[in-house]
């Protein structure tokens, strides 16, 4: 019991922090230097390993690359399920819950996204960061964490609380039994890192596009993850005037 | 002699006139201008200098370079010498170019697709379209800021990639260094010159 005290209180705290400093901007920093460093160490760690094994996980058969893409996709639905229900979005949530199943025992374990091309469902992918964001908690200050990259406060908070909300973290990180079935804390590690050289994979030539083309890549990315996450819990296309309208008078 | 100079001439203005004229409609523009844009990045006749020449021609005419400059440099861009704001431009326009270019031979290989529009206002309509990969690549879409407030000449003012704005990126990251050296906009040039040099 006391194992899991910590962190709930750790939790409860970063939270506090991240309500009671709403006025703060998204763009303010919590140390602008430390991070930077970090971003770095980050920068110098994706070029001499993860890029280049991510260019490597690229030349895989597309076979390969859809199917790890389709079970972490998968996967990652069973977050979605408690976070659309605490978002009250009932609808989404049995989609999320469908879909996972179906591609489960129709997709062999999820290597197939058969929910997807064959009855349409297409849930969007939730976790807590978007809820607290829709119950209107704001980004608090914005940092870089080793290895795990941009983050703010309320994101890390949030990451932290996925672990309790996440079936499969429960089953696999926490090592709980759900449904009379435990894995170990590899599997979590394997499907995280499966996840990231995925997704590594898939943008391999914006990202390096992006490193070549930045005179301040780590404002670039700041910028990019902030829009991305404001996006994701508005919903929203990005189209949004954003001073476009002054621009003229 | 002189008439077949004169003719030269005139095939030369018409197919220039031909490369940079596109539909004043903004899906219609769009669609217009990239599928040209893609023909020139695969076209193998082309050496790279050329392809990048005749792009800088198409985004000189057809993006509004000055007014993305204006917005990328912000509020801080009516307290400026129209000296410095000039110098800006300038330099803007290369470190644009140049980012462009290198940027787009990166997808020479990509399927182009208009899917819709919708319009914000008088002055602005946002065109929908999507790229796809030879592979089975994720499918991005790609959402154009076109500036209708001339309506017989559209022009870019941003793309949106996945949600994801490319002006409001660039902003950001000019007001980090204007932020980091007290809002000094020579250190900002200095970084376009390294930018444009290197």
């Amino acid at each position: 019991m006391i194992r899991f005290k910590l962190p709930l209180v750790t939790l409860t705290i970063i939270l506090f922090l991240s309500l009671s400093h709403n006025e703060l901007r998204a763009e303010k920093e919590c140390f602008e230097k430390v991070s930077r460093s970090i971003f770095k160490f980050n920068t110098a760690l994706d070029n001499a390993l993860i890029g280049p094994v991510s260019r490597l996980y690229n030349k895989l058969p597309q076979k390969v690359k859809e199917g790890t893409g389709n079970v972490t996709s998968n996967i990652g639905r069973l977050l979605s399920v408690p976070n659309h229900l605490l978002q009250g979005n009932v609808s989404q949530a049995a989609d999320s819950f469908g879909a996972f199943t179906i591609n489960l025992f129709f997709g062999i374990g999820g290597l197939n996204d058969v929910a997807s091309a064959y009855i349409d469902i297409k849930p969007t992918q939730e976790d807590l960061s978007q809820t607290l964001g829709v119950y209107g908690v704001k980004n608090g200050c914005y940092f870089v964490l080793p290895v795990l990259g941009p983050t703010t406060v309320r994101d890390t908070a949030a990451m932290v609380g996925d672990t309790f909300l996440d079936p499969f973290a429960t089953m696999t990180w926490r090592q709980k039994e759900v449904l009379n079935e435990t894995f170990n804390k590899s599997n979590y590690v394997l499907y995280k890192g499966a996840d990231a050289i995925d997704f590594r994979g898939d943008n391999d030539t914006n990202i390096e596009s992006l490193k070549k083309n930045s005179i301040d890549l780590y404002a670039a990315t700041k910028s990019l993850y902030l829009q991305n996450k404001k996006n994701k819990i508005e919903n929203s296309t990005g189209n949004e005037e954003d001073g476009w309208g002054n621009l003229d008078k | 002699m002189k008439k077949i100079v004169f003719i030269f001439f005139i095939f030369l203005v018409l197919n220039n006139n031909k490369l940079l004229a596109y539909s004043s409609e903004p899906k219609s523009f769009v669609s217009e201008m990239v599928t040209e844009a893609i023909n020139v990045l695969s076209d193998k006749s082309l050496s790279d200098e050329k392809k990048n020449d005749v792009i800088a021609l198409i985004a000189k005419e057809n993006v509004d370079i000055k007014a993305l400059g204006y917005y990328t440099l912000g509020s801080i861009r009516k307290s400026l010498d129209k000296s410095i704001l000039e110098q800006y431009n300038n330099l803007f326009e290369k470190y644009f170019l140049k980012s462009l270019t290198s940027r787009l031979s990166e997808y020479s290989d990509q399927k182009f697709e208009v899917t819709g529009a919708e319009q914000k206002s008088a002055n602005y309509t946002i065109v929908f379209s999507k790229v796809t990969g030879e592979t089975k690549s994720p499918e991005i879409k790609v959402n154009w800021r076109v500036y209708t407030k001339n309506p017989n000449k559209p022009l870019i003012r941003d793309l949106i990639v996945e949600g994801l704005s490319l002006a409001k990126t660039q902003k950001e990251e000019f007001a980090s260094i204007l932020n980091s050296n007290n809002n000094d906009v020579a250190k900002l040039l200095d970084r376009l010159k390294e930018f444009i040099k290197n």
